[in-house]
């Protein structure tokens, strides 16, 4: 009785129970929801949502926002296509440069909050515009027109490909790479979270930055450094959209933002940090990719699209509150 | 030890950067527009406004017909715009108040604009509208109108795939209350009443993707997919693949990639309304009527699309949307 009240205390408690009532619900209502192909597709839309917000969701939990981890994928896949279409070099180079810069503005929205005590939420809304205007921007001086062009004759684009954008199929269904990536993030983010300092540095930064402070947990550093894992999160999500579609619109990324944070607020996280894990942030994910899907795959009128995702959202954090309420209730 | 590392690491990427084929075709350098007058040369300033959303292919095109057209009659061109239509009569007003000789300007939200485009016609600048506006360009007060009728627009490609047999067309809308958008599927649908909408985000290709890749597993009677935009056509293709569905691609407006999918025939044919014609006709009728009082259209709305583009012209068409102006 203990243990179950004690798992149910965790922070991914309620988001599991929304996410297996949503499941079931979709396979009542939905008959082609009800195969191994749709689940698959489900999970690889999960992915693209996912990947990023496992770093969002340890910024979170670490007590900071970043609303331009949306954009930042854009611009990841833009530096690398427009660099090297323009000097015609290797796309292996190109991604390397994207790297360095995304970590670059990673680390710049965290030494900014730092440096200056303005909130996160208008340090990066700052960075936000600066990146949507400069994707456009710089596209157009580069390319004339506000897409990137297409680079998939460059020599490295069918390597990078098999590390970012692959997929194998078995029998109807389909299993892209990003989702192995995704596993992957979210495992390593678990471990780091709950097995080392590090993970404990995250969550005293994110309870009460002050006193981590007095007990000597590097604030700075542990704050700076979650900016930088969000910014290769997004890179790392930009080098799969660079390399699955090849030309990318400059103008696109944008709300994305507010997806990940979905996914982690859904999965459990406190939007005033200290509270939340790894897990619950993928099911958060998860939960997102299947409503979005779902729907679809229930056939239902497309124009009530967005109302049902936000009933759906709403009922998942309802179920999710409720869960911990009760739990906390219980324990106490 | 370390410093061996930097310098394999180092020597890794010289190699790599070494030239690599196909990237930009350094030959080609830039010969767009070329020879032309000196800007202002005529002694005209036109003010040309729109509703563009930044970061839409579609309007490069209408910017550069503009500016080429500017290029060539020697007019000053102020182009500005904003998707808000209220700030977007601002933008009329203001170029009312620099006293430019004439305003080029679009018109998808008339009754916002009316009172700008008043105020401009009171001041004695010719306006005219391109792009949106169609049926209510005259009662605002504009000269001459140049653009494409939407509804039109999808009954005629409603009309041709009912010619090859389509039953139960899905109509791909990727911006939430467009009423251009939405026109154009009802355009599809009176010519093909099986015709269904489906919403998608359009600011994220991997969500297009599945979406449409759930709907196409979910109704496998879809036989036409029909995209308003040349990017949503090639995440069509990428979910029309990923569920091997045999749906047939078609789409509104034209860029250099959808046109080589076109000649691969991915993508059965593409709907041009030619943008870089409404940018360039608009500044130039504002042209011929400062100069010469002309009138194109003869009091009606002069049409610069649709235009089919399918396998039989694409060998023609490819090369100009290599430049970006089709």
């Amino acid at each position: 009785m203990r243990r179950t009240l004690r798992l149910l205390a965790r922070p991914e408690a309620g988001a599991l129970a929304a996410a297996v009532v949503i499941f079931v619900f979709f396979l009542a209502v939905a008959p082609s929801f009800r195969s191994l192909a749709a689940f698959c597709t489900v999970l690889y839309q999960s992915s693209t949502i996912g990947i990023v917000a496992v770093g969002v969701g340890l910024l979170m939990i670490g007590g900071e926002f970043d609303l331009s981890a949306g954009v930042i994928t854009i611009s990841a896949g833009l530096v690398n296509s427009m660099f090297c279409w323009y000097f015609g070099v290797n796309m292996w180079v190109g991604a390397a440069l994207s790297l360095l810069f995304c970590l670059a503005v990673g680390f710049l929205n965290g030494w900014l909050v730092m440096r200056t005590g303005i909130p996160s939420f208008l340090v990066t809304l700052g960075t936000f515009f600066v990146l949507q205007g400069a994707n456009l921007g710089v596209t157009k001086l580069v390319t004339g027109s506000v897409s990137s062009r297409d680079v998939s004759a460059i020599d490295g684009f069918d390597s990078l490909r098999a590390v970012f954008a692959s997929s194998t199929t078995a029998g109807a269904a389909t299993i892209w790479i990003t989702v192995l990536w995704w596993v992957l993030f979210a495992g390593v983010a678990g471990w780091t979270l709950q097995l080392t300092r590090i993970g404990n540095w995250i969550y005293a930064v994110g309870g009460s930055a002050g006193s981590a402070r007095a007990v000597g947990v590097p604030v700075v550093r542990t704050k700076i450094g979650l900016f930088m894992v969000v910014s290769f999160l997004g890179w790392f999500v930009g080098m799969h959209l660079l390399y699955r579609f090849n030309t990318l619109q400059a103008g696109n990324g944008v709300g994305n933002e507010f997806l990940y944070i979905i996914a982690a607020v859904v999965g459990g996280t406190l939007l005033t940090g200290g509270f939340g894990n790894a897990s619950g942030v993928a099911i958060g994910a998860f939960i997102f990719g299947m409503t979005s899907l779902g729907i679809v795959y229930a056939g239902w009128d497309p124009n009530w699209f967005k109302a049902f995702l936000g009933v759906m959202l709403l009922l998942a954090v309802l179920v999710n509150t409720y869960v911990r309420r009760l739990s906390a209730g219980k324990a106490a | 030890m370390r410093r061996g590392l930097l310098t394999t690491g180092v020597v890794t990427v010289l190699a790599l950067a070494a030239c690599s084929g196909g990237g930009r075709d350094k030959s080609d350098a830039d010969d767009s527009g070329g020879g032309g007058n000196a800007p202002g040369s005529s002694g005209y300033t036109v003010a040309f406004i729109t509703h563009e959303t930044p970061g839409d292919t579609f309007w490069d095109k209408v910017r550069a017909g503009a500016e080429q057209a500017a290029k060539d009659e020697g007019v000053t061109l102020k182009y500005s715009n904003d998707p808000d239509a209220a700030k977007q009569a601002g933008l009329i007003q203001s170029a009312v108040d620099a006293k430019v000789n004439g305003i080029a300007t679009t018109l998808v939200t008339p009754d916002a604009l009316a009172g700008a485009v008043k105020s401009a016609t009171a001041a004695g600048v010719p306006v005219v509208g391109l792009n949106g506006g169609i049926d209510q360009y005259q009662k605002l007060g504009a000269l001459m109108y140049f653009g494409s009728d939407e509804t039109l627009a999808g009954e005629s490609i409603g009309k041709r795939i009912a010619g090859q047999g389509a039953k139960h067309p899905l109509c791909v809308i990727h911006q939430t209350g467009s009423v251009a958008l939405e026109a154009r599927c009802d355009g599809v649908k009176s010519a093909v009443p099986g015709t269904e909408n489906l919403q998608v985000n359009g600011a994220d290709d991997s969500a297009v993707t599945t979406t449409l890749q759930a709907k196409l597993a979910q109704d496998k009677s879809i036989d036409y997919v029909v995209t308003l935009g040349a990017p949503i056509a090639l995440d069509a293709i990428n979910a029309k693949q990923q569920a091997s569905s045999p749906a047939k691609i078609v789409t509104f407006d034209l860029n250099q990639e959808i046109a080589k999918r076109i000649k691969a025939g991915e993508v059965v044919f593409a709907i041009d309304q030619q943008p870089y014609v409404q940018g360039y006709m608009a500044v130039t009728s504002l042209y011929l009527y400062l100069k010469n009082g002309n009138d194109i259209g003869g009091g009606r709305p002069v049409l610069t699309g649709p235009s089919f583009v399918d396998q039989t012209n694409i060998d023609k068409i490819l090369p100009f949307t290599e430049k970006n102006t089709r």
